[in-house]
């Protein structure tokens, strides 16, 4: 399939609809959420219509047609992340948040003598620029351990502070957690450097890749990290699936998180004993539609090639820098060419605080997201309350980006009236 | 434009020019309020003498809306009695619950009738009561200190 724009946006019926009182939708908050194909909104559909039962249990052919959809979707994500070690490495969650809290919490359960197990002394190493969903969830695991809670600082620019890797990765760090790609700063982190040092003082590396698996091709075997999370609905599925990847040997060794149905091997009154893995983390009945929806999702990505996909978004966030940069009163957050950066740009616009600007471009058509996006602690490194993000997809163009820059020069003239 | 009824010219001269911002360092009580999704920060002093309220000052920083809700409200009840104030409060509120049904009383509320139109957004009325509510936290606090 070749890449085209408008075939593409054919494929999505939420662009047949028009915003604020007719105008075309300008969607540049694929950050937060992408919109979905009509593959993906029908295969979940389907999913309920003609193959509902619960998977993985009953004596039925429904039961039997919803498991093979559902590992089926397991061994789609596998191959489409990478996996070295097949579907058996992948888990479904909720989100990548819950696949982080699972991380976290099950690091919590291990015992002296596993691997994963955390106590004073011991150190997590994050960087300023997470997600709150890969901050929070260490700050309290250092809190219920006493480990202690270590990160990477940036360059003004936006970049990972790396002149010192060896004094933040001491050897005595067991979890490195951190982004591939800033949801806010777009900046893609360059992984090699920080993986062999993690990996040299025997600590596993924890991959962010919500914002990078939907974007370019990501093979978790060829990143040598231990463990990546990604979310569904960014990646043109649907909410409520979310990814846990790890290498199998790992995710043997993890106690596991949520007990119940399904994840057991044995149970008595008093004690059970648990599955092999994906199983083991996957307790109760599953999101099955969703995750089905998310295989749609993935199907589609790869008929479209995540390589076709990449080069799209780097020549279309080079066109918008472009853009943002030549004008002086627009000061772009991160880096500010495409060189080692995705499609997500925040940016300042003097005078007017993104909140407002914000506003005024939804009165335009042109969604885009405002605020500190999930990372205050990062906002408040750069020294700024709040940011207006602009982030792209496979659905926008360049005429999406003259809306949005020409929308910002009506909403300076707008709010300079008085 | 619908817009308009948002940005109404009190509001954004409000904003560039806000009243009471600066913190009073004699105060009855302080409160420091946020509104979590957009990260926008108030920081508000009440000075009570008896029941009247004799300074409100604020610091913060955050959109239009927010700034300038806490300057209109705080010309409005500095010099009010705690249940005068809490007739305004509570008028304001009720106006911010109307989803634009209201154009809000202007004989309680005065200028900040101009917030009528944020009733009609609603991402936009957690903004204009981000003061409100830091006021109310205050005066609560304020009363118990006594």
């Amino acid at each position: 399939m070749s890449f085209s724009v408008p075939e593409i946006r054919k494929d999505f019926p939420i662009f047949s609809r028009s915003v604020s009182d007719g105008k075309k939708l300008v969607y540049l908050d694929s950050g937060a959420t992408s919109q979905k194909p009509a593959s993906v909104i029908e295969a979940e559909s389907d999913f309920y219509r003609f193959h509902n039962a619960a998977a993985h249990r009953g004596a039925h052919q429904l039961a039997q047609e919803a498991t093979d959809l559902y590992e089926n979707a397991r061994a789609e994500v596998a191959s489409f992340i990478g996996a070295p070690g097949g579907p058996d490495e992948v888990i479904f969650t909720k989100n990548a948040t819950e696949s982080l809290n699972l991380l976290a919490y099950a690091m919590g359960n291990a015992q002296p003598g596993n691997r994963f197990a955390l106590s004073a002394g011991d150190r997590i190493v994050v960087t300023e620029m997470e997600h709150h969903a890969n901050l929070v969830p260490w700050q309290e695991l250092t809190r219920r351990t006493g480990a202690q809670l270590a990160w990477f600082g940036l360059t003004d620019e936006g970049r990972l502070d790396l002149s010192d890797i060896n004094s933040v990765i001491t050897t005595n760090t067991k979890v490195v957690a951190l982004t591939h790609q800033s949801n806010v700063l777009g900046t893609i982190n360059p992984l090699a450097a920080i993986v062999a040092r993690a990996h040299e003082v025997g600590a596993v590396v924890i991959l962010d890749a919500c914002q990078s698996v939907p974007h370019m091709p990501v093979a978790a075997a060829d990143l040598d990290v231990d463990f990546l999370v990604f979310s569904g609905h960014k990646a043109l599925g649907p909410t409520g699936v979310g990814v846990l990847w790890g290498r199998k040997e790992l995710l043997e060794e993890l106690p596991p998180f949520l007990f119940g149905g399904s994840m057991i091997k044995t149970v008595t009154m008093t004690s059970a004993t648990w599955a092999d893995v994906p199983a083991k983390f996957e307790a109760g009945v599953p999101n099955m539609a969703q995750a089905v929806g998310l295989a749609a999702a993935l199907k589609y990505l790869t008929n479209l090639g995540m390589d076709s996909v990449h080069s799209h978004e780097v020549a279309l966030t080079g066109y918008l820098l472009n853009k943002l940069n030549a004008i002086e009163t627009i000061k772009i957050v991160g880096p500010t060419t495409a060189q080692s950066r995705g499609g997500s740009i925040s940016f300042i616009v003097e005078d007017i605080h993104p909140h407002d600007l914000g506003q005024f471009l939804d009165s335009q058509g042109v969604a885009v997201r405002t605020g500190h996006h999930c990372a205050w602690p990062l906002a408040r490194r750069l020294g700024i309350p709040a940011s207006t993000r602009a982030s792209i997809y496979i659905y926008n163009d360049e005429n999406d980006c003259d809306v949005l820059v020409d929308s910002i020069v009506q909403g300076q003239k707008y709010f300079g009236r008085f | 434009m619908e817009l308009d009824s948002l940005y109404q010219e009190v509001i954004l001269d409000h904003y560039k020019h806000p009243a009471h911002k600066g913190l009073n360092p004699i105060f009855s009580a302080q409160v420091h309020h946020v509104n979590t999704s957009c990260g926008d920060e108030i920081t508000l002093n009440i000075e009570l003498v008896g029941q009247r309220i004799n300074s409100i000052t604020w610091d913060g920083q955050g959109c239009s809306i927010s700034q300038a809700s806490v300057s209109m409200m705080s010309d409005l009840l500095i010099g009010k009695r705690l249940e005068e104030a809490d007739v305004i409060v509570k008028s304001f509120s009720e106006l911010m619950a109307s989803k634009g049904t209201s154009a809000g009383d202007p004989e309680i509320l005065e200028d900040a009738v101009a917030f009528a139109g944020v009733s009609k957004f609603p991402g936009r009325v957690k903004c204009a009561l981000l003061g409100w509510m830091a006021f109310k936290d205050a005066a609560i606090q304020a009363q118990t200190n006594e």
